[in-house]
């Protein structure tokens, strides 16, 4: 049960971030999460007439506004383009598409919830996150944040990485993830992101050069049992840890071999 | 097998609601109950097993709007069962409004009523406890005879000899067999021993449970439940609240789904107690949640096989023990683990000599079972059919051909059900035309697909049954109105399957009219024709018949009144549809004319009821093959193509019968691959949300193929059999079959995740 | 609080708390047709338009839809009666409680997609549990109504 006592249309972002910094207020990106929680909230502080919806492409990045619905996300034509279809992929197994309509990128980047497929991808793909007091930082640091009263603006995916892959593993089709899986070329070289395991997606770097000589089934399968050891994979409701550790190896090196074949 | 042609029966009609219903029609409790009304909430124990040692509701009380909040010491003492069953009833009568005792985890604790819901979820919090807590008996094997016990009090009791004890926490024991099946079990050449083990599934239907009370210009306390048990609803309250039953007029509207569930009174008791104690409409409007954790899902039950045959594949024996986990109440405990033995071990009465079925239910303290469509035949047709798989792989013969060889066939006299005779069987013109459709030689062979994909497939038979025996009541009023049409007046409950439909269309059937000429009216305790209600896949045999007979009836009051305006005895004409017509051609008249005669100084009320019950019930009898994809590497099974092909006698409404089957299936899938029940080590359900407990959306099913393959049941209307439970209990034997198929490993626990199977395979080749 | 929203075509001004759903603000107002099946937004029963665009009216809050547009299926009729009959023809509407939701999203799906394969109608539709039909005939029902369409969408054939 939500019990809200005020609920206000935010003007601007200062009178956004100013009336957050309460204690018992909540910013709403949708109310789907807080509706579950059974929380009293003082004040409700709706985003919705600040303009932060929509996605803008350039030659360099999107800017991608914090309210923007994961529906908008997944069926962008510039976004799939940019990443090879990976983030229709990511984002078209949760739920359906009446809750994707609602489910802000703002909403669920800023819980950082371990179950989170977009947090996974955008991750990996290098996406920075723009918030009101804090301003422009990298998703992987926003995400090792402690829990802050601030607003997330919008989500800025520089052009930067060449291919992306995005795979899941789910114990039926629209559930919560088992572990997600994300990797992407950059320019520093190939990274990936773990999630739902069951913390909060990680970012992996191929530390060792297991992947130096190019990726083959012989790498990509050394480079998911590294990732496997590496990662601090868990147990919850869906999965144990033994189950996780199995799939973290075979969705990377599903994943990377999918990589591969896109070049 | 007799061929017949109808009119009506038999025709793939619309559901005379369907476009009311599909285009968003207030239909349902909610929509046709007043709003302006008292929310009725409970407060629900966090606790498997306490006493309430105190109980104070005077804060709760200072809330604004809050009208009553009643505990244990507001009611009445005398312990009744929730159980929807012909009385007296099997189940035990253990339960009280409101306890002293609370037995799981979501067990009532207090009734709050209120004005609005604000007030009453307020007031909720404000309610002070203070619990004994006490240590709960959650493991259903030291459940009996457990020093604790779940109802120890005096005044629990046991109407029938069904060998309960509550000082043992059983709520039902028996055995019982023919032949010798030790002897017979030691002279077979295999042996297959072992043990499965079924959860307590949900039959998550979409509208939860509800119930709008009030009390009528009458002074009686009138019900507006989503029930499928009008009758047993109006008794279980006059015996909850301790009032007489004359007092008490239920009905039911529109229902959005029951499988059983609303087959026990899981929410009346609560609105009722507050509109009788206040004299104000009250509505209670159950959670998801409240569903989830205090619903009355399937008995959790662990089934022990022991099969016996020889090497050319003739099963001789069969050996089954059931220990069925009941819950907190007894709700169906007694009646349910009947089925896991009496409604398998006879699908293979074509070799068997010996069989034995034994069974105890036991108390727990988790959330009381109920009624769930299969109603226990679902968890021992898992079992002996998945012993039957077992048996085929050990004899590396074709387990369509291991069926084939053992199956019951029409004619035969079934030991194991009640001795009574396959009257109507098509089980074998189900299985070779399942294999026909499927592509069974085609799709068993195992097929690598690389990358540790491999596709397989997995067999399974099913029978259920066609009403209680000898027990259940159906019954129908049919009468001829103004202009014409007729009015159909039942009390079996339509939730959704559309019997309200198929009924009618054997009432134009019998009267040679059309579909349109028939309105249908029910189930209203003051106003029905007695019915048991909708459960035990009785409604198309047994209120089909008494529909059947109440049409033949009625045809002879409007012949006589017809023959008195014709100038003629009633056996010189003769019933023409529209008309009733002298046999020597010299005159007719209209059924508009007879009903406007009737309407005026007339003595002949042109209306009949009938009731009838069977003595038998015919089962109904499937095959269902299932092919899936399985990931070696994940564990994720995709279903491909599922098909069907069942033996419901003549097929009423095709359509209907169709979708009732793909229902089915679905939600045997679920039970099978998803939909889990976890509890914490305190006995709380963590699969309390649709978020946690899954079932199968359209995207976790492959293909469903259909088909029937129709024996014709002389004692049911129009050779009709039943079809509306039978169709859950191939699904999770066909499957597990499949993923033994696709990994080498038999799972006998379900639900039977990718999980499971991945590291299932450890150890395997 | 109060709000203006317009529901179905018609200006619609009301008094509600900050917390009150939309779905219970839409049922309030008369729009029986919107049901609810769960607390957690997985059943898709309460998919109402807001704007045109499919959402749960669950996990709406009325004061977010003020200003807005909304439709429920009692203000999309005529677009729900073309199709439905052919659910109703394959009996697939059953116990009838998802109904709302699923024709609700039907509608938005064709709308966007007016010619989807199979695997497209699936998964535009997986968020709209049945219990009772097995999916199937749903799927039949809206493939015999796509044909229909394709062959000019005359005479309905019984």
């Amino acid at each position: 049960m939500l019990s809200i006592g005020q609920y206000v249309r935010a003007q601007s972002l200062e009178e956004a971030y100013t009336l957050c910094q309460k204690k018992s207020s909540v910013v709403l990106g949708g109310i789907l999460w807080l509706k579950m929680q059974n929380r009293t909230v003082g004040t409700a502080i709706d985003l919705c007439d600040l303009g932060l919806e929509g996605i803008e492409e350039t030659e360099e990045e999107f800017r991608i506004g914090a309210m923007t619905s994961l529906r908008a996300l997944e069926t962008h034509p510039g976004l799939n383009a940019y990443t090879g279809g990976a983030m229709a992929r990511c984002l078209g197994s949760i739920v359906g598409v009446q809750f994707r309509n609602l489910a802000t990128i703002g909403g669920s980047l800023y819980g950082r919830f371990g179950f989170s497929d977009p947090l996974t991808l955008l991750m990996a793909l290098g996406a920075k996150v723009e918030l009101y007091h804090r301003g422009v930082l990298e998703l992987e640091e926003f995400a090792a944040l402690p829990f802050e009263r601030d607003i997330l603006v919008r989500v800025i995916l520089p052009k930067t990485t060449k291919g992306a892959v995005y795979l899941s593993q789910r114990n039926t089709a629209t559930d919560f993830p088992v572990l997600t899986f994300a990797a992407a070329r950059r320019p520093e070289g190939l990274v990936c992101a773990l999630g739902a395991r069951p913390g909060k997606a990680r970012l992996f770097r191929d530390e060792e050069g297991i992947l130096a000589g190019g990726i083959t089934p012989e790498s990509a399968e050394t480079f998911g049992r590294w990732l496997a050891d590496q990662a601090a994979l868990g147990h919850d409701l869906r999965a144990g840890e033994e189950y996780r550790r199995r799939i973290c190896r075979v969705l990377a090196r599903r994943g990377l071999l999918e990589l591969a074949k896109e070049e | 097998m007799e061929n017949k042609t109808f009119k009506t029966v038999g025709k793939p009609l619309r559901k005379k609601d369907a476009m009311g219903l599909l285009l968003g029609k207030p239909a349902y409790v909610d929509d046709v109950t007043p709003r302006d009304c008292l929310v009725v909430k409970v407060l629900r124990s966090p606790h498997a097993h306490a006493l309430i040692e105190e109980i104070d509701t005077s804060v709760a009380m200072k809330v604004p709007g809050m009208v009553a909040v009643y505990t244990y010491r507001d009611v009445p003492q005398k312990r009744f069962t929730m159980a929807g069953q012909t009385a007296p009833e099997p189940s035990p009568y253990d339960r009280l409004i409101l306890d002293q005792r609370v037995r799981f985890v979501g067990d009532a604790v207090a009734v709050l009523a209120g004005e609005n819901e604000a007030a009453v979820n307020k007031a909720l919090k404000l309610v002070k406890v203070r619990y004994q807590v006490l240590e709960p008996v959650l493991d259903i094997h030291t459940a009996k005879d457990n020093p604790i016990l779940v109802h120890p009090e005096e005044n629990w009791r046991s109407l029938c000899p069904v060998g309960a004890d509550n000082h043992r926490n059983l709520c039902a024991s028996e055995v019982s067999g023919d032949g010798d099946v030790e002897a017979v079990l030691a002279s077979c050449d295999e042996v297959v021993e072992r043990t499965y083990h079924t959860k307590a599934c949900q039959q998550a239907m979409m509208e939860t449970f509800r119930t709008y009370t009030e009390m009528d210009p009458y002074g009686r306390l009138h019900v507006v439940s989503s029930t499928q048990i009008v009758f047993h609803v109006r008794r279980i309250l006059a015996n909850a609240l301790d009032i007489p039953r004359s007092r008490i007029h239920v009905e039911k509207p529109r229902i959005g789904g029951g499988f059983g569930a609303k087959q026990t009174v899981v929410a009346e008791v609560y609105p009722a107690l507050v509109t009788w104690k206040t004299g104000r409409p009250a509505k209670m409007i159950y959670t998801r949640q409240e569903c989830q954790i205090a619903g009355s899902p399937r008995h959790e039950m662990e089934v022990r096989v022991r099969l016996g045959a020889m090497r050319d594949g003739s099963i001789r024996a069969l050996d089954v023990y059931t220990l069925s986990n009941t819950g907190a109440y007894g709700e169906h405990g007694p009646t349910t683990v009947g089925l896991s033995g009496h409604k398998s071990i006879p699908l293979y009465t074509g070799g068997l000599e010996a069989y034995r079925f034994g069974y105890d239910v036991v108390y727990t303290n988790v959330q009381a079972a109920g009624a769930y469509r299969g109603y226990g035949a679902t968890q021992g047709i898992f079992a002996v059919e998945s012993a039957v798989n077992e048996l085929a792989a050990r004899l590396g013969m074709d387990p369509v051909e291991l069926r084939k060889k053992n199956m019951v066939r029409e004619g035969q006299a079934m030991p194991a059900y009640y001795g009574e005779v396959a009257g109507a069987c098509a089980l074998d013109r189900c299985m070779d035309r399942c294999a026909e459709i499927f592509g069974w030689k085609e799709k068993f062979p195992v097929r690598e697909l690389g990358g540790g994909k491999v596709r397989t497939a997995g067999v399974a038979m099913a029978m259920q049954g066609s009403g209680i025996s000898g027990v259940d009541v159906g019954s129908a009023t049919v009468k001829l109105s103004d202009d014409g049409f007729y009015n159909l007046t039942i009390g079996a409950a339509d939730m959704g399957t559309g019997c309200d439909t198929i009924l009618a269309q054997m009432v134009a059937e019998c009267m040679d009219c059309g579909l349109e000429d028939v309105a249908v009216f029910g189930a209203d305790t003051d106003a029905s024709p007695y019915d048991s209600g909708s459960y035990a896949s009785s409604t198309t045999y047994v209120t089909g018949k008494a529909v059947e007979k109440a049409c033949g009836e009625l045809k002879e009051k409007i012949c006589a009144l017809a023959a008195d305006m014709l100038g003629c005895g009633p056996e010189q004409v003769e019933f023409a549809g529209r008309t009733v017509r002298r046999l020597d051609g010299k005159g007719q008249v209209s059924l508009a004319q007879i009903a406007d005669r009737s309407m005026c100084g007339n003595e002949t009320a042109l209306q009949a009821t009938c009731s009838h019950s069977s003595p038998i019930s015919p089962p109904p009898f499937m095959v269902g093959m299932a092919e899936i994809e399985l990931d070696r590497e994940t564990g994720s099974v995709k279903l491909l193509d599922y098909a069907a092909v069942v033996d419901c006698g003549t097929p009423i409404n095709p359509n209907l019968a169709r979708v009732q089957t793909e229902g089915g299936l679905v939600q045997g899938i679920g039970m099978a691959l998803s939909e889990n029940v976890t509890y914490t080590p305190e006995g709380r359900i963590l699969e309390d949300s649709f978020m946690q407990y899954k079932i199968p959306t359209r995207l976790d099913m492959g293909k469903l193929r259909v088909e029937f393959e129709s024996s014709y049941e002389q004692t049911g209307p129009f050779g009709a059999k039943s079809i509306g439970e039978i169709v859950i209990n191939t699904p999770a034997p066909a499957l597990a079959h499949a993923i033994y198929r696709a990994t080498g490993v038999w799972h006998r626990e379900l639900p039977i995740t990718p999980e499971k199977i991945l590291l299932g395979m450890d150890g395997q080749e | 609080m109060e709000i203006s929203l317009t529901l179905n075509g018609k200006t619609v001004k009301a008094q509600i708390a900050p917390d009150t759903l939309l779905l219970d603000f839409l049922r309030q107002q008369g729009c029986l047709s919107v049901k609810r099946g769960c607390e957690t937004a997985n059943c898709g029963l309460c998919t109402v338009f807001l704007d045109e665009h499919p959402v749960l009216s669950c996990g709406v809050l009325a004061a977010r839809a003020a200003g807005h547009q909304v439709r429920t299926l009692e203000g999309l009729q005529s677009e729900a009666e073309e199709f439905v009959g052919f659910i109703a023809d394959q009996g697939a509407e059953q116990c009838g409680f998802c109904n709302p939701g699923f024709v609700m999203n039907t509608i938005a799906l064709l709308r966007e997609n007016p010619d989807p394969t199979d695997d497209e109608i699936r998964a535009f539709l997986s968020g709209n549990l049945c219990r009772c039909s097995g999916y199937e005939g749903q799927l039949r029902g809206i493939r015999a109504y796509l044909d229909w369409k394709k062959k000019g969408g005359a005479d309905r054939g019984e």
